[in-house]
């Protein structure tokens, strides 16, 4: 079964890793880097993509003419998406745990973020009639 | 590239050693769509006689020909289509038209080789020419390149950029569409037409190399096969034209950065500036290679920004320490560059050679200058420079300010981790940078 880990980044303001110091920053480089290099080596890992600032993020809806509507930041949002992982596994409980250790990335001072990690299945094909 | 067990390819359990595979499955689609033109028909019946090859030769030994044993074959193949197609459709005059009257009775097989290797070379150039035509877009005239002319897989292709093969697949399909549409006017072009042509060409040869090259995300290893991939079709093209400075050129730009290939990143893939490389790490095979193509073309005075650009590169390679970089030089070249080839790329380039040569402030002020130019005013890479010339001049809150403008804006992870670790570092640097 397949699970996307949603990781967002928490509260307003610019992205909190953007003045983090060196040593912090190398941490969790490297912590996001191992991470993905063991579920690629457990045969879990289906993708692993990290986005772009919010600061450059677009909200677009078509008008009444097919138009775009496109708003820039929007304040008012709680949180944005920083990346995502799409992992295969096989019970709910192995998706579980990946989505706590990806949870557990080190953050200022090593300590661990508890970053909130949003995990949805990923819907699959329809089921082989017996 | 990891040949894909089971694919609908046949060199799985070919007779023959791949890159004769590779390099024949492109002249046979060569010689084929030139005298058929219809794209999509010529390759299916290709893979049909290479598949057959790959039944038989190992069965019955690989021919004495076996370039045109696989014509011959496709040929009947496609005829075969053909027949039966307009059969079931009831449209005879079908066959008649798409293959021409001298073509009707089955060739033999080596009919072909009288003409010898001129013959040979225009098949494949004009397969170049038709995959890089300059009515597809930059993303399909890559795929189809590669597909066509590399002998790549399509599962190969949609490894290397990181799509599904179903997506690659069809993007694939949809080029040859395209070109059928253009194919039936087609013709070799000459004079400057053919030059034109060729700059396609070679410009889609060099962004197979940089996707290669940049291997932004995913998965280093196979994206850099695209270099090395970029390389060979490079000098395959060279082979066909060895008279272009230009490709000769782009051939040796290819080279002179490769080289530095396993020196751009760290363990763990981190990017490792030019200046802070290690180059030691770098391939004087590829170095030595590059600078004898760009040294012996460049004197020909048909200078063009590959050459250019190669010349530049050259000095960078040859340089043993960076403060040894002939920075004087280089930026004579941009000069000339900027002024036959101007774009924003070149003037943020310039800029950093000015203020190598005459300073910080001198390279900064001409960056002010291009300010005003939209296609850089909110660019990384405008941002990126100035941190580092702010740096250089001693402006540290200014540097630091920069570099995160930068790495709020660049698209590349990689890029962006190298930009922060940059400005954390000098935020933490106790010692202020000297002015």
């Amino acid at each position: 079964m397949k699970y996307i880990l949603m990781m967002n980044h928490p509260g307003k303001g610019p992205y909190e890793v953007m003045s983090w110091p060196e040593e912090d920053l190398k941490r969790h480089i490297g912590f996001m880097k191992t991470f993905a290099r063991k579920l690629a080596a457990a045969g879990e890992l289906v993708m692993a993509e990290g986005l772009g600032t919010p600061d450059q993020a677009k909200l677009i809806r078509a008008g009444k003419d097919g138009q775009p509507i496109t708003d820039g930041v929007f304040p008012e949002s709680k949180e944005f998406l920083v990346g995502f992982w799409i992992v295969d596994v096989e019970t709910t409980e192995r998706a579980i745990a990946i989505a706590t250790e990806a949870s557990a990335a080190p953050g200022r001072g090593g300590k661990p973020m508890s970053i909130p990690i949003e995990m949805r299945q990923v819907m699959s094909t329809p089921p082989v009639e017996p | 590239m990891v040949p894909t067990p089971g694919g609908a390819d046949a060199r799985g359990s070919s007779p023959l050693p791949p890159h004769l595979w590779r390099e024949l499955a492109p002249q046979v689609l060569g010689v084929m769509v030139r005298r058929y033109r219809d794209f999509a028909a010529c390759e299916d019946a290709v893979q049909e006689a290479l598949i057959a090859a790959a039944a038989q030769w190992p069965r019955e030994g690989v021919p004495d020909n076996p370039r045109g044993w696989l014509i011959h074959v496709a040929i009947r193949r496609l005829t075969d289509h053909v027949r039966a197609e307009s059969a079931r459709r009831h449209r005879e005059s079908l066959t008649v038209s798409l293959v021409p009257p001298d073509e009707q009775i089955a060739m033999a097989a080596d009919s072909d080789g009288a003409r010898g290797h001129e013959r040979e070379h225009d098949d494949t150039l004009d397969l170049l020419f038709m995959c890089c035509h300059p009515a597809l877009s930059p993303a399909s005239a890559i795929a189809l390149t590669l597909r066509a002319v590399g002998g790549l897989t399509t599962a190969e292709i949609a490894r290397a950029f990181l799509v599904p093969e179903a997506t690659m697949a069809q993007r694939i399909s949809r080029a040859k569409q395209s070109i059928e549409v253009a194919g039936r006017q087609f013709e070799m072009p000459a004079g400057e037409a053919l030059a034109a042509r060729l700059g396609s060409v070679n410009h889609v040869l060099y962004l197979i190399f940089s996707e290669g090259y940049s291997a932004s995300t995913g998965s280093a290893l196979i994206r850099t096969d695209l270099s090395s991939e970029a390389i060979r079709l490079t000098r395959l093209l060279r082979r066909l034209v060895p008279d272009s400075a230009e490709v000769a050129g782009l051939l040796a730009l290819m080279l002179l950065t490769d080289a530095r290939r396993v020196a751009r990143t760290d363990a763990e893939g981190g990017i490792v500036p030019l200046d802070e490389q290690d180059r030691t790490l770098w391939d004087q095979a590829r170095i030595a290679e590059g600078v004898a193509l760009i040294s012996q073309t460049l004197p020909l005075g048909r200078v063009g920004p590959y050459q250019l650009q190669a010349a530049i590169a050259a000095l960078h390679d040859e340089a043993a320490t960076a403060d040894a970089t002939d920075w004087r030089q280089i930026l004579a070249l941009y000069q000339v560059l900027r002024a036959i080839s101007p774009n924003p790329m070149v003037a943020l380039n310039h800029a950093v050679a000015t203020a190598m040569v005459d300073g910080p402030a001198a390279g900064l002020a001409e960056l002010d200058g291009l300010t005003a130019d939209a296609r850089l005013a909110n660019h990384h890479r405008l941002e990126s420079v100035r941190g580092h010339l702010l740096e250089r001049a001693g402006d540290r809150a200014g540097a630091i300010a920069c570099y995160r403008r930068a790495a709020d804006r660049t698209t590349s992870a990689a890029e962006r981790d190298y930009l922060l670790l940059r400005a954390a570092r000098l935020e933490e640097s106790s010692e202020p940078t000297a002015k």
